[in-house]
C-alpha cells in the first residue's frame, strides 16, 4: 500500500513558524543603574539568550565615595559618623563593628548599661532594615501594599531613634566605649509600646505575604545556592542561613552580651529565595525577643559609656574647679586620643551578614587603615552563580533575596 | 591615672584564635613568623608557597578554614620596604576559630597567587585589592578594576594618593 503524499498547505500558521532571525543570537542588557528592583545605583550586564540569562556581570561603583580613605583622616572617635554612612539601613551595626574594635585595640570593657544599650539599638536596626527589605522585595516581585504596610512600621522605629539619638538614618550613636549619652525618660514608654504592638503586625505580614501562592511559586527554587558552594563564596547572614549553614556571630563568637539573651536562629535549607525570605521573617520575631529582653533590662541604672581617661569626658563640675581636668577635656576634644600600635579584625552580625573592620593602629589620634568586610560585597560577588541560567525575572527575586545595600557594596 | 588602668580587668570575650604552632612545624618553608597580639594570632608567610599553605588551612582536618572573611591590604608607606602587605582573614565554620595570614610585598614585585581556587569569595576581595592599592593577583579570572572607573589612573588606598584626589 502506498502511502499518501501529504501536502503541507502554505497557510497562515506555517507562515508563523518561520525561524526567528534572533534565535541564534545572544542579547546583551543593561539592568539599572537606575533601575528602582536593583535597590540602588546596582548596574548588571545580562547576556540573555531569549529570556534566559547566559551570563550576569555586575558592574558596581557607583556610589563609591572612598570611606575607608576618609577614615584615614579622621580621629578615631569622629570615624564613627562615616561608618553609619556605609550601610544606611543599618548603620549603627557598622558603628558597632567599629567600635568593638577599637575597643579590642585599646582593651576597654565596655559597662552593662552601655552594652544593653548596643544590643537594643542594633536589634531595632536589624528590624527596621528587615522591614525595609520585606516591603522592596514584596515590591518587586509584584506585591505592592506590603510596602506600605512595611515603612508605616518602620517609621514607629525611626521615631524611636529619633527620640534617644536624636536622628532618624545617621545615629552615630555609639561611640567608642560605649553610647554617646544615656537614653531620654520619654523612650522606654515609647519603645514598650512599639514593641507591644509589633508581633500583631508581624503576624499581618506573615499573612499578607507568606501565603500568597504567587509570591511562593516566584520564590520557591529560584536562585538556588547549595550548601558547600555557599560557604566558597562567603555568603553571610540571612543569605547563608538560607543555604541551611548555622552560623550566627551573635552565637558563634558573642560581643556585647549576646550569649547572655535568649533566642534561636532560624535556619532553612531549601537554598532559595524562598528560604530566605522564611530566615529574615522568622529572624524579625527572634530580633523582637531580644529587644524586648533589652529594654526590660535598662530599665536599671547604670553607666552608658566605659570609665576610661581617653573616652569619658570629665565632669562639668569639675571642669569649672581644677585647671588640669580642663585641660585633659580641651585635648581630648581637640587632638583626640592615641590608641595602641597593632591591628586587630572584628566582625560582628549586621542585618545583612558578617560585617568585619580590620582596624591598623600606627599609635597615633587616627586609624593607619580601616580595612570594612562589607556582607552585601561578597554576597553580591555571588550573584552571576545564582541567576546564570534562569529567567530574567528571577534576577529580580535574587536581587532582592540577598538584601544588598549599595552603600555597603560600594563603600 | 594609668596605674588604674593596668588594674583593670578585661573581662570581655574575643574570637578564639586557631593554634598556630602546628602550622609551623608542618610548612617551616613557608611560615616566616607568627606573632600573637591584642587576642589574635597572625601568620606572616613568604608569598612562594602561600597557595599550597593556604590549600593546606582549608582541608587539615584540625583546622579546617573553610570561610574566608575578607582579604585587605595595607600600605605601609611610600618609603617603606617592603611596601605592602595583603591580609587574609580566615574563619573556620566547624570549629569557630579564625587566623590572620599575612604576605608583605615590595613595591615593584607587588605580586601574589589568587586564591579563586581555594575559596570563591576571593574573587571580588582580590579585585578590589588589586583596584585600591595595585596588588596583582596572578592567576586570577577576571582582575579588573572593581570600584574605580576601568579607565582610572592611581591607586586610591595607597598613602601617597592625595586624599582629596587628583
Amino acid at each position: 500500500m502506498q502511502a499518501k503524499e501529504i501536502v503541507v498547505p502554505t497557510s497562515s500558521i506555517s507562515m508563523l513558524r518561520k525561524p526567528d532571525p534572533l534565535s541564534d543570537t545572544l542579547m546583551t542588557v543593561s539592568l539599572g543603574p537606575q533601575h528602582p528592583s536593583t535597590h540602588g545605583v546596582l548596574r548588571l550586564e545580562l547576556v540573555l539568550d531569549g529570556e534566559t540569562v547566559v551570563k550576569a556581570i555586575p558592574d558596581i561603583g557607583y556610589l563609591h565615595t572612598g570611606i575607608e580613605k576618609t577614615m584615614e583622616k579622621e580621629k578615631w572617635q569622629q570615624v564613627v559618623t562615616v561608618t553609619c554612612r556605609m550601610d544606611y539601613l543599618n548603620s549603627m551595626g557598622n558603628d558597632l563593628g567599629y567600635c568593638l574594635a577599637v575597643e579590642k585595640l585599646m582593651g576597654v570593657d565596655v559597662p552593662k548599661r552601655a552594652q544593653d544599650l548596643r544590643v537594643l539599638f542594633t536589634e531595632l536596626n536589624r528590624l527596621s532594615s528587615h522591614l525595609v527589605w520585606f516591603g522592596t522585595h514584596a515590591m518587586d516581585i509584584g506585591a505592592m501594599t506590603a510596602f506600605f504596610y512595611a515603612f508605616t512600621e518602620r517609621e514607629l522605629i525611626l521615631d524611636l531613634y529619633e527620640c534617644a539619638t536624636g536622628a532618624r538614618l545617621h545615629q552615630s550613636y555609639f561611640i567608642i566605649g560605649g553610647a554617646r549619652w544615656d537614653l531620654p525618660d520619654t523612650f522606654i514608654p515609647l519603645c514598650d509600646e512599639f514593641l507591644k504592638g509589633f508581633p500583631k503586625f508581624l503576624d499581618e505580614c506573615k499573612r499578607l505575604v507568606t501565603g500568597n501562592r504567587i509570591f511562593q511559586r516566584r520564590t520557591q527554587g529560584v536562585g538556588v545556592m547549595k550548601k558547600d558552594e555557599a560557604i566558597s563564596w562567603g555568603l553571610s547572614g540571612p543569605t547563608l542561613r538560607g543555604s541551611g549553614v548555622n552560623w550566627d556571630i551573635r552565637k558563634s563568637e558573642p560581643y556585647s552580651g549576646y550569649d547572655t539573651y535568649d533566642f534561636n536562629v532560624p535556619v532553612y535549607d531549601s537554598c532559595d529565595v524562598w528560604a530566605r525570605y522564611l530566615v529574615r521573617m522568622d529572624e524579625m520575631e527572634e530580633s523582637w525577643k531580644i529587644c524586648v529582653e533589652a529594654l526590660k533590662r535598662l530599665r536599671e541604672p547604670g553607666e552608658h559609656i566605659a570609665n576610661h581617661p581617653k573616652l569619658k569626658l570629665p565632669e562639668r563640675d569639675l571642669m569649672k574647679q581644677h585647671i588640669d581636668v580642663m585641660i585633659h577635656h580641651f585635648l581630648i576634644a581637640s587632638e583626640g586620643f592615641t590608641v595602641p600600635i597593632g591591628e586587630v579584625y572584628q566582625s560582628i552580625e549586621s542585618a545583612r551578614g558578617e560585617i568585619g573592620f580590620h582596624v591598623v593602629s600606627d599609635g597615633t589620634e587616627r586609624p593607619y587603615r580601616v580595612h570594612v568586610r562589607a556582607p552585601s560585597f561578597i554576597n553580591l560577588s555571588a550573584l552571576p552563580a545564582m541567576v546564570e541560567g534562569s529567567l530574567i525575572a528571577d534576577v529580580v527575586a535574587v536581587i532582592g533575596s540577598i538584601d544588598i545595600v549599595l552603600g555597603d557594596v560600594d563603600r | 591615672m594609668s596605674q588604674n588602668l593596668e588594674q583593670t580587668q578585661n573581662t570581655t570575650r574575643y574570637p578564639r584564635y586557631a593554634d598556630a604552632s602546628l602550622i609551623r612545624s608542618r610548612f617551616t618553608g613557608a611560615v616566616e613568623e607568627i606573632i600573637e597580639a591584642a587576642s589574635e594570632i597572625t601568620l606572616v608567610a613568604k608569598r612562594e608557597g602561600l597557595a599550597e599553605l593556604m590549600t593546606w588551612l582549608r582541608d587539615e582536618p584540625s583546622l579546617r578554614f573553610n570561610y574566608l572573611s575578607d582579604i585587605s591590604g595595607v600600605d605601609l608607606g611610600e618609603f617603606a620596604s617592603p611596601r605592602f602587605a595583603v591580609a587574609y582573614h580566615l574563619y573556620s565554620l566547624d570549629h569557630n576559630h579564625r587566623l590572620r595570614v599575612k604576605v608583605f610585598l615590595e613595591e615593584d614585585d607587588a605580586r601574589v597567587p589568587t586564591m579563586w581556587n581555594v575559596w570563591k569569595s576571593s574573587n571580588w576581595l582580590e579585585r578590589e585589592v588589586y583596584d585600591m592599592f595595585g596588588v596583582t593577583f596572578d592567576g586570577h579570572p577576571d582582575l579588573r578594576r572593581i570600584l574605580m572607573p576601568a579607565d582610572y589612573d592611581g591607586h586610591p588606598l595607597r598613602k601617597d594618593f592625595p586624599i582629596k584626589g587628583y
